[in-house]
């Protein structure tokens, strides 16, 4: 379907990361906001909070982020899209919740500027060390999507992708945006509203007497029914039947967890999204993400200059993990360059991947800049010898 | 005869709000916390709510099971997170009732904050605190309600702390509605209940219960009913108390009853009026104009 139109600010604007990131939701159909201020992300709320009023969306300053996670989730039970926005150390906060969202099976997006850590670190600099903890923060088994934007039009762009998979998976989806993302303008061209098409909630067509509210019929996704809508349902964080009904066993955690692992693992082929550039043929392959992209963009260039036949696979998505993709360009390359704005993070998924095939060598960057080029470039020279 | 057998087959009253398909429950025999729920699926008879739009939120413990039991739209969430995640679910649906239900640890220890800023905002919710004076689900731990002096397995020369006295914070921080009573006066817990429910903005009830399997045996306090004796014996009845002298001291008189009604805008109220103020004012051209330049400003 096509999306709300009162939310789309169509036209070529010049936007800061953040800015696009808010207008991406706003265009998603996304009307309920909740944030607690944390640098360098306030201005995604800042943004939506002006703006909201005018196409009937809500947006709340919640006393921690705690709460602002607790209320996404709550507030995503009335069928309303529903976003957080924060930074490192409101992530971490937000990881409760998180493991809630999944278990409940609630659809939401939470937006992670990305700054220096651990604890408060660089609050105003740059940093990519949010990464597991995206994928793995929250206790126990779960599995959900990462987005990682390059761009302020991306962060436009792929806001809408992120709505619809949250959609579509019932699950969190974590846009992983970094400060330099975040706070660089660039040109964003934001089309009309009937160019962009959105996921609605599946909600259910069964009557309150058959519905169930974790039947899924041997599929992976159940239908949903909102609050309000006189299913009467239960839902709850404890491991559960399809009532929604809490079921301390082994054989219903089996049962309950395996789907949430499941649903995106057996699906994983069609949510994985990269973007090659000179990957065929290439002796070393750099794997990147977010600003990191966009600095080895000029390594690449450079060190090709010097004959290095080198190609580049930028991670859209980094969660599901491009495994199959890893694996195969293994067998046919000498090595994997990992620039990440950290001290190795993204480098072990592709080592783990690559199965010993190829070496994976990390360029760590410990966060309050990006990579020198120029130290990339050496990273791939030392490679290929 | 007929008549008997007639009376006999009948439904219990509260059997169409609760999950039968979930009875039993999981309460101790003693326990509270099954009278407050009765108390409560009589209040929702008397009170002005639509049942299809009722939503009950609960958090962590065994209140916190609350939720699973009532059978309305039900949201057993996060411990200490039911007041966040109720203020989510009605400011996203304002035609909900939402009512928080839970104990006293998960409400005013790992969620005083949500507590206090939700009573602060006047938010459109009712919270229904059981407090049991101790974590009674992890097996009797000390809480912030836990009187001075009383045993605790975490306090096993008795708590060192002055706990909280929940109508006071609930008041000071700008509730509409507050009132306390024990589960002996199931008849002032639905009243209460009932009241609560029909005000905008935040409306508290705290009820105390006995714990008989945890607290009451550890402090040697005899059985459940031996507790409702005590409750009986010891309530002190003060209706419009200030709520600063209503402290709970170990095995001291209680003092019950209604604190605190009074009328405040609510959160949504207040909400709602500055939209449509802005909404409303965007029709003249200046408003608008200068609403179009802020924005082109911030790009």
């Amino acid at each position: 379907m096509k999306t709300d139109p009162a939310g789309v600010l169509t036209g070529a604007h010049y936007l800061d990361g953040d800015f696009a990131c808010g207008e991406g939701a706003m265009a998603a159909g996304c009307r309920f906001v909740a944030g607690y201020p944390i640098t360098p992300s306030t201005e995604v709320v800042e943004r939506i909070s002006r703006r909201f009023p005018m196409m009937g969306g809500t947006f709340i300053q919640m006393e921690d982020e705690l709460a602002s996670m607790a209320a996404v989730v709550g507030a995503s039970w009335t069928g309303t899209k529903c976003l957080t926005v924060t930074s490192g150390p409101g992530f971490s906060l937000m990881m409760e919740n998180i493991g809630l969202a999944a278990m409940m099976e609630t659809p939401c997006v939470v937006v992670d500027v990305q700054r220096g850590g651990p604890s408060t670190g660089l609050p105003t600099m740059v940093g990519q060390a949010d990464m597991m903890q995206a994928r793995w923060g929250s206790h126990g088994d779960y599995e959900l999507i990462a987005l990682c934007p390059q761009s302020p039009q991306e962060a436009f762009d792929l806001m809408i992708d992120a709505f619809n998979l949250s959609e579509i998976y019932r699950i969190p989806v974590m846009f992983m945006m970094d400060e330099c993302v975040g706070h660089m303008t660039e040109k964003v061209v934001i089309p009309e509203a009937d160019q962009i098409e959105i996921v609605p909630r599946k909600l259910t067509s069964q009557t309150p007497e058959e519905f169930l509210p974790y039947r899924v019929n041997g599929g992976y996704v159940p239908e949903f029914a909102r609050a309000g809508d006189g299913y009467r349902f239960h839902t709850t964080g404890l491991t559960h039947n399809e009532h929604g009904y809490p079921v301390m066993s082994a054989e219903c955690q089996e049962q309950n967890v395996r789907r949430l692992i499941y649903k995106i693992r057996d699906n994983a082929d069609q949510i994985v999204r990269f973007e090659d550039d000179g990957v065929d043929g290439a002796d070393i392959v750099l794997v990147t993400y977010g600003i990191t992209a966009r600095v080895a963009q000029m390594a690449m260039e450079m060190a090709r200059e010097q004959g290095v036949k080198v190609g580049m696979m930028r991670l859209i998505i980094a969660w599901p993990f491009p495994e199959k993709r890893i694996k195969e360009l293994a067998g046919k390359i000498k090595a994997f360059v990992v620039p990440e704005v950290n001290y190795g993070q993204m480098v072990l998924e592709v080592q783990r991947c690559a199965e010993g095939l190829a070496p994976a060598v990390l360029v760590s960057h410990g966060g309050g800049g990006v990579h020198e080029p120029e130290t990339i470039v050496e990273a791939i020279m030392g490679a290929a010898k | 005869m007929t008549d008997v057998a007639e009376t006999c087959v009948q439904e219990n009253p509260v059997e169409r709000y609760l999950r039968m398909d979930r009875i039993p429950h999981i309460w101790c025999p003693g326990c509270g916390i099954g009278t407050t729920v009765n108390c409560f699926a009589r209040a929702i008879e008397q009170a002005d709510v639509d049942l299809e739009k009722l939503a009950i939120v609960s958090g962590i413990g065994c209140t916190g099971r609350v939720a699973g039991y009532l059978n309305f739209d039900s949201f057993h969430t996060t411990h200490g997170r039911a007041i966040p995640f109720a203020t989510g679910l009605k400011l996203a649906n304002p035609d909900l009732k939402v009512v928080v239900y839970s104990g006293d640890g998960d409400l005013v220890a790992i969620g005083g904050n949500h507590f206090i800023h939700a009573a602060r905002r006047n938010a459109d919710l009712t919270v229904i605190c059981v407090n049991n004076f101790n974590y009674a689900m992890t097996g009797g731990q000390a809480a912030p309600t836990t009187p001075l002096d009383a045993m605790g397995t975490t306090a096993p020369y008795g708590v060192c702390e002055r706990p909280f006295n929940l109508p006071f914070l609930a008041k000071s921080c700008g509730a509409v509605y507050v009132a306390r009573w024990t589960t002996y006066h199931v008849r002032q817990i639905t009243k209460a209940m009932v009241e609560a429910m029909n005000k905008d903005g935040f409306s508290f009830v705290e009820i105390i219960s006995p714990c008989p399997t945890l607290y009451e045996r550890r402090n040697r306090l005899g059985s459940g009913l031996d507790r409702m004796k005590w409750f009986k014996e010891n309530s002190v009845i003060k209706n419009g108390s200030d709520t600063r002298n209503i402290d709970i001291a170990y095995q001291q008189p209680i003092i019950c009853g209604k604190f605190v009604d009074i009328d405040r805008p609510s959160l949504l109220e207040v909400t709602e009026a500055k939209i449509g103020d802005i909404r409303g004012k965007q029709r003249w051209a200046d408003v608008s104009r200068r609403q179009k330049k802020s924005i082109e400003q911030t790009e």
